[in-house]
């Protein structure tokens, strides 16, 4: 008899991977603003989220609360993997990075390169992202780019709970520092089944979320959902699309996406960050420059405008790419006898 | 004291005062790279500390390192290779001054960044802590780097995690240029701690015996448990902020002249120890010939192999 597959939300994965590595290794330590939910009350709260609830009484010696201190906290991170421990750190917000950023550009970053390879700073570094919750321009970020740009950091965005949880595994037990990226929304709106069990999903390893074999379209974190929606509209007028979903940034499994570009000879990339300087135009140029040859049509990209998140509900919802915004993006790199096939 | 224990001491800081004197001679011939803070005159801060600790205990340090390198007991020859950016240095030549460490010795780093080596310190407090092992963890940063936010968070950090650290402040009366008088304003730095809820003391940082028994308290109390304290250590540094930029205008007519012949750490230090000047001579004399084989051995050392370029930025990617 088979078991019905277990389903959890992303938020719960994340949770169990917390706990399955903390189980597994008494060096995995977990802190941040209410990871506890408040030293010396009843720690129930386990974050104002939820991705730490319940660990605090199974794991009372390696989850710990901090005082908003991110700068302080964040270099303490950096100086307990440099000598033993392996650190989660808990950012909230990746916006917060701004009041943190030496200890994640100078210290974290570069620590193993200055001291010539001597020491390594396996620490993870949590943080939340993306638009949708009317957060406005503080809580709302994608700079997922502003870390990829710096050698010595590695960077994940997953984009469902089965690679959340994978992911997060990965991530605490690789011996560089990580920026994982966790998609607020995705934290109740992703669900899906997950292995009771602990394993990893590899760092640096795309997944292919669709095989279609008339454009490649890779799309990052919640962006592979609307990219998935709008691939199923393009299967209604015939066109395939490939729907690639990188999960790390870096290290970018650019090989994945150089084979679907070979196959399909086109390529649309969503990101719902900011235009300039951005990952989306980090993988256009990169496979413009390595696969030109194998390209029919101009890279297109699909982003945030160059503005701030912001708060009105009408305003924030025009922001991020959706699947409509996808969809035209690839009739544009379609041949016109190709995009008017249905009409 | 024993004789032996004030030996020590006198050997790591005439150490100290040779390596940097020479290094000063040195910089004009052109060999050694970029930046240079030279930390002769704060001698008594690094060595009275350093005393205080085990060969497994941590410290953190400033862009002004190379004392507190040595006082922690790091090879002085390596140390010179890692000046010259040559193979052999302690960082195989890719940190240099400012980002010189030796884990196994317990040295996290020089530190580029004003105050960076605080978190850090409170990390590997962290560490000791969560682990279970007896080792106590020295941040040291200056009076400059006393003003940064991330000092602040630390001490905060520090007394909220009840961590096994001492925070040493060494104020030199200068940060970069600008005076102590003018950009620290209000409560001096041990009082600002003293808000944060560390126990805290002024010592007067040329005076080894001071800075040793104040260091000796806070080392205890960390590693007995009892958290974290602050020690403000007040000495000059003789050169200026940094080797061949800093002419030291902005400093007091005969300010210089007065610290060397005042305020001298080692000349305050030999007064005071009444060792025999024949020990005393033994030591400069070994001092002077591990000065010179370690810039011998760094000048005549191989640049590192242009591969070194993208090594060690990653265990694994």
């Amino acid at each position: 008899m088979t078991e019905t597959p277990r389903v959890l939300s992303y938020l719960e994965a994340l949770n169990e991977a917390l706990a399955q590595e903390m189980e597994h290794d008494p060096s995995v330590v977990v802190f941040g603003e209410d990871n506890i939910g408040g030293t010396g009350c009843d720690g129930t709260l386990g974050h104002a989220w939820g991705p730490t609830r319940g660990l605090h009484n199974r794991f009372p010696n390696q989850i710990i609360d901090a005082p908003i201190t991110e700068a302080a906290f964040v270099g303490a991170a950096v100086g307990a993997a440099a000598t033993g421990l392996r650190p989660v750190a808990d950012l909230l917000f990746v916006d917060f990075a701004g009041v943190c950023f030496d200890q994640i550009l100078n210290q974290a970053a570069k620590l193993r390169y200055m001291v010539g390879g001597k020491a390594a700073v396996p620490l993870v570094i949590r943080a939340m992202w993306g638009t949708g919750m009317r957060r406005a321009a503080q809580h709302s970020q994608a700079l997922y780019s502003l870390f990829t740009h710096i050698p010595g950091l590695k960077v994940v965005a997953p984009s469902n709970p089965a690679d959340a949880k994978g992911l997060m595994a990965s991530a605490i037990q690789d011996d560089d520092p990580v920026i994982f990226f966790e998609h607020k929304l995705l934290y109740f709106g992703s669900r899906g089944v997950v292995p009771a069990e602990r394993y990893t999903v590899p760092l640096g390893k795309a997944s292919v979320v669709r095989e279609g074999g008339d454009v490649t379209i890779v799309a990052i974190g919640r962006m592979v959902h609307e990219a998935t929606k709008a691939a199923a509209t393009l299967a209604e007028d015939g066109i395939e699309a490939e729907v690639i979903d990188p999960r790390t940034l870096s290290p970018f499994d650019f090989d994945t996406v150089y084979a679907s570009v070979e196959k399909t000879s086109r390529l649309v990339v969503v990101d719902e960050s900011n235009p300039r300087c951005s990952i989306a135009t980090d993988i256009a140029g990169t496979v413009a420059e390595n696969r030109f040859a194998s390209l029919s049509a101009a890279v297109r990209t699909v982003t945030g405008p160059h503005a701030p998140v912001p708060f009105a509900a009408s305003l924030e919802d025009a922001f991020p790419p959706n699947a409509e915004k996808i969809v035209d993006a690839v009739r544009s790199t379609l041949p016109s006898s190709v995009t008017s096939k249905a009409s | 004291m024993a004789q032996k224990d004030l030996l020590d001491a006198y050997r790591v800081m005439r150490t100290i005062r040779a390596f940097e004197e020479r290094v000063h001679e040195e910089l004009p011939n052109g060999g050694i790279p970029g930046a240079v803070h030279l930390y002769a005159g704060q001698e008594a801060v690094a060595a009275g500390v350093c005393a205080a600790l085990r060969e497994y205990d941590y410290i953190a340090s400033t862009h002004r390192g190379h004392g507190h390198a040595i006082a922690k007991g790091c090879d002085i020859t390596a140390m010179m290779l890692e000046l010259y950016g040559k193979v052999g240095g302690l960082c195989n030549g890719k940190g240099g001054s400012m980002h010189i460490a030796d884990f196994e010795k317990g040295m996290l780093g020089a530190n580029g960044v004003a105050a960076g080596g605080a978190p850090l310190a409170c990390g590997s407090a962290l560490s000791a802590k969560v682990l279970g092992r007896d080792r106590v963890s020295v941040a040291f940063v200056g009076d400059g780097a006393a003003n940064q936010g991330s000092f602040a968070e630390s001490l905060t950090l520090a007394t909220v995690w009840h961590l096994p650290v001492v925070f040493v402040v060494e104020d030199n009366f200068y940060a970069q240029a600008t005076g102590t008088r003018y950009h620290l304003q209000g409560l001096d730095v041990a009082r600002r701690a003293e808000a944060y809820g560390l126990p805290a003391v002024t010592v007067d940082g040329t005076d080894w015996f001071a800075v040793h028994e104040a260091a000796v308290e806070a080392v205890e109390r960390a590693r007995s448990g009892d958290g974290p304290s602050l020690i403000e250590c007040k000495a000059g540094r003789f050169f200026g902020h940094m080797e061949g930029f800093d002419q030291q205008g902005y400093r007091g007519e005969g300010e210089v002249d007065r610290l060397r012949s005042e305020q001298d750490p080692l000349k305050l230090f030999v007064d005071k120890a009444a060792l025999p000047g024949t020990a005393l001579s033994e030591v400069d004399v070994t001092v002077e010939a591990a000065v010179e084989l370690a810039v011998a051995t760094a000048k005549a050392a191989p640049e590192p192999d242009l591969s070194e370029l993208l090594t060690d930025v990653y265990v694994s990617y």
